[in-house]
């Protein structure tokens, strides 16, 4: 906690994680400016994937805490987590899979309202006029709105990142995390994804990517932290990480 | 308000249609030698089980090995009510819904702390121990081995404040002492209450309440990072589902007031799996049908013996006959449950999406013949469409 703090939307404090013997994270600290798109690259294995389960509450750190917004996140439910405005795209795809896109994109938007428990059998999904709309609507701006009496399993692999990609986006949270968000994405649909998300950053939502494209993190961070063997080795602007030879030597002995 | 009735064209056609035939029952079913009272109470009363089982089995994929239990603790309920307060069926229904549900919030609370297999199985452990207790320890409240019956000098102190005094007779329940609830008159009221049972199921499967379930068991993972706590979800489909079982339990007692240990045990609960998975998971009719289905042929399966086995094949040759009654007595009568295993066998290993599977698939088959290479997108359209 060095600089401007009320600016510190999410602040990983000083995490450890280990497996058995595998040191997956070590002496993590890492904070994230309110409004800013903050990536973090690293090799494969690096700990990045286990790094956001952490912040989301699939995991319980070995040592440290998450703090987001003045709260501890870490000790609560994964349903709590989101509650407060943490959501998160998935590096494989976390949807429902027996339900229709239009359904997926649709219940996310019930999470306020229904999260904590309601028993509203005796309402409609058809009286959900509001809410459809909004969902056809951000399956418009994913340009997915085709598909939206599809079931979710028979999309591609890139539609199910795109459509959890909407999902998320559907609960306006103030912290987004991406996990690999374009992986499995031919070249056209990665830039539309990359607009996207530049317009989303027009409207303040801070966010988190993890990402292997070069060319999506360029276009898109104020920040990277670049992650090699569970530790931080390398933190700064774009430009600042591009000219560091730690970076280098990492990206040349890992498999990217 | 007005939004409590807005039901789907779809929904209220398959409601009305619904009624029709379960209120037609005593005329349909006469072809087929089943119109009458006893055999179409089962129809009514299993099709309300199979039904709030599938709430639970098919909206959230949870499965319960131990529904049984609120099936027995529903009908020790009821008669307790006949015996204490009054043979009039009402308040018997309400109390045996009321204990079943009070039985399934406990039991439930426990067992989906874990999910799958082991959910399963602590369901079948706590199916198992009310069995065996109802056999032992609370026998004073279950009559153990005897089972739970009427006296003549039960107090029934609603019964014996209106004047409606104990004979020489054993009491029949009754509907303020107007309708018996044996015969016709019992089968229509459990009709009553299979139609409001699958009216709500209608509601529930078309709610948002109903879409957060099938989002659990489509992924429960997804729903939690959604910001939607789980567990009051699916705690309150195991209750609905056990809430339906105790009413099943309770028209049990009401069509014959008395209530016994066996009605809990592991191969009652199993056969609730059977009936929902043979007529279709998570599909609103499938249950029902797989609940009449499994009645209608263990009533005729179990019926048969020797005698009639050898009638039937009187036309064949002395030696051949022989055998041949040897090999099929073996599924009917005693062997039923041989017959039903196999038939199970074969429809999840064809036809996984049970008997509503199959007729799906004749359907799709009737309108690829019909309208030929022109319409063939309607039927992609049906197959992407969320099932019903
Ligand atoms: N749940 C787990 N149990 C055991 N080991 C794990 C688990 N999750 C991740 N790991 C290990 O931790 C290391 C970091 O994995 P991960 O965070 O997925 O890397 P990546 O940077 O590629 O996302 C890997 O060696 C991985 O095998
Ligand atoms: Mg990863």
């Amino acid at each position: 906690m060095t600089t401007n703090n009320e600016n510190i939307v999410l602040h990983v404090a000083d995490v450890h994680k280990t497996f058995g013997g595998l040191h997956a994270l070590s002496d993590i600290d890492l904070q994230i400016e309110e409004g800013k798109t903050h990536a973090i690259i690293g090799p494969n294995g690096a700990g990045k994937s286990t790094l956001l389960n952490v912040v989301v509450g699939r995991l319980a750190p070995t040592r440290g805490a998450v703090v987001f917004d003045g709260q501890v996140l870490t000790g609560k439910q994964p349903h709590e987590i989101n509650q407060v405005g943490v959501a998160r795209v998935f590096q494989t795809p976390e949807i429902f899979p027996d339900l229709t896109v239009l359904q997926n994109v649709m219940i996310p938007a019930l999470a306020k309202r229904d999260g904590d428990f309601k028993l509203n059998f005796l309402s409609s999904l058809e009286d959900e006029v509001e809410i459809r709309e909004e969902a056809e609507h951000m399956l418009e701006d994913v340009g997915m709105k085709a598909s939206k009496d599809m079931f979710a399993s028979s999309l591609s692999r890139g539609d199910k990142r795109r459509m959890e990609l909407a999902m998320c986006l559907m609960q306006h949270p103030r912290l987004l995390l991406l996990d690999e968000p374009t992986a499995g994405m031919s070249r056209h649909d990665t830039n539309t994804t990359i607009d996207l998300l530049k317009k989303i950053k027009e409207r303040g939502m801070t966010k988190v990517i993890i990402e292997h494209d070069m060319h999506v993190v360029f276009s898109l961070a104020d920040k990277i932290s670049v992650l090699a063997g569970g530790r931080i080795i390398a933190e700064g602007t774009p430009e600042e990480v591009r000219n560091n030879p730690k970076v280098q030597e990492a990206y040349l002995g890992g498999a990217h | 308000m007005n939004s409590i009735f807005s039901m789907s064209r779809k929904d209220v056609i398959t409601f009305l249609i619904f009624s029709a035939v379960v209120l037609l029952m005593p005329i349909w079913l006469q072809p087929f030698g089943a119109a009458y009272p006893d055999l179409m109470q089962k129809f009514a009363i299993f099709g309300i089980l199979a039904i709030g089982f599938n709430i639970l089995f098919g909206l959230t994929g949870y499965l319960s090995f131990g529904h049984a239990a609120f099936l027995g603790a529903g009908s020790y309920a009821a008669v307790w009510t006949f015996k204490l307060f009054s043979m009039n069926p009402i308040p018997a229904l309400i109390f045996a819904v009321i204990i079943a549900g009070l039985f399934a919030l406990a039991i439930g609370y426990v067992s989906l702390r874990r999910s799958g297999i082991y959910f399963s199985i602590l369901t079948l452990a706590f199916a198992q121990m009310s069995y065996n207790l109802a056999y032992s320890v609370l026998t004073p409240v279950t009559y153990g081995e005897t089972g739970l019956q009427l006296a003549l000098d039960d107090p029934r102190i609603a019964d014996a404040a209106f004047g409606g005094g104990s004979d020489v007779a054993l009491p029949v329940s009754n509907l303020f002492g107007m309708v018996n609830m044996n015969g016709i008159p019992g089968f229509y009221f459990c009709a009553i209450f299979l139609i409001i049972g699958f009216f709500i199921t209608q509601r529930i499967f078309a709610s948002p309440f109903g879409m957060m379930l099938r989002a659990i068991k489509s992924n429960q993972n997804r729903m939690s990072y959604t910001g939607f706590n789980t567990r009051p979800y699916t705690l309150t489909a195991f209750v609905i589902s056990g809430m339906y079982a105790g009413l099943a339990g309770g028209l049990m007692a009401v069509t014959d007031p008395l209530a016994g240990a066996e009605r809990m045990q592991w191969t009652a609960s199993g056969e609730i799996v059977l009936m929902t998975i043979l007529g279709g998971v998570g599909t609103l009719i499938g249950p029902v049908v797989g609940a009449w289905l499994i009645k209608y042929f263990e009533n005729i399966f179990s019926s048969f013996n020797e005698n009639v086995l050898h009638n039937l094949f009187a036309f064949l040759p002395e030696g051949i006959e022989k055998f041949v009654v040897e090999v099929t007595s073996m599924f009917v009568g005693e062997g039923w449950h041989l017959t039903l295993g196999l038939v199970f066998v074969l429809v999840v290993t064809f036809l996984p999406g049970g008997m509503m599977e199959g007729y799906r698939r004749i359907v799709d088959m009737f309108q690829k013949k019909d309208d030929g290479d022109g319409k063939a997108s309607t039927k992609s359209d049906a197959a992407t469409a969320p099932a019903e």
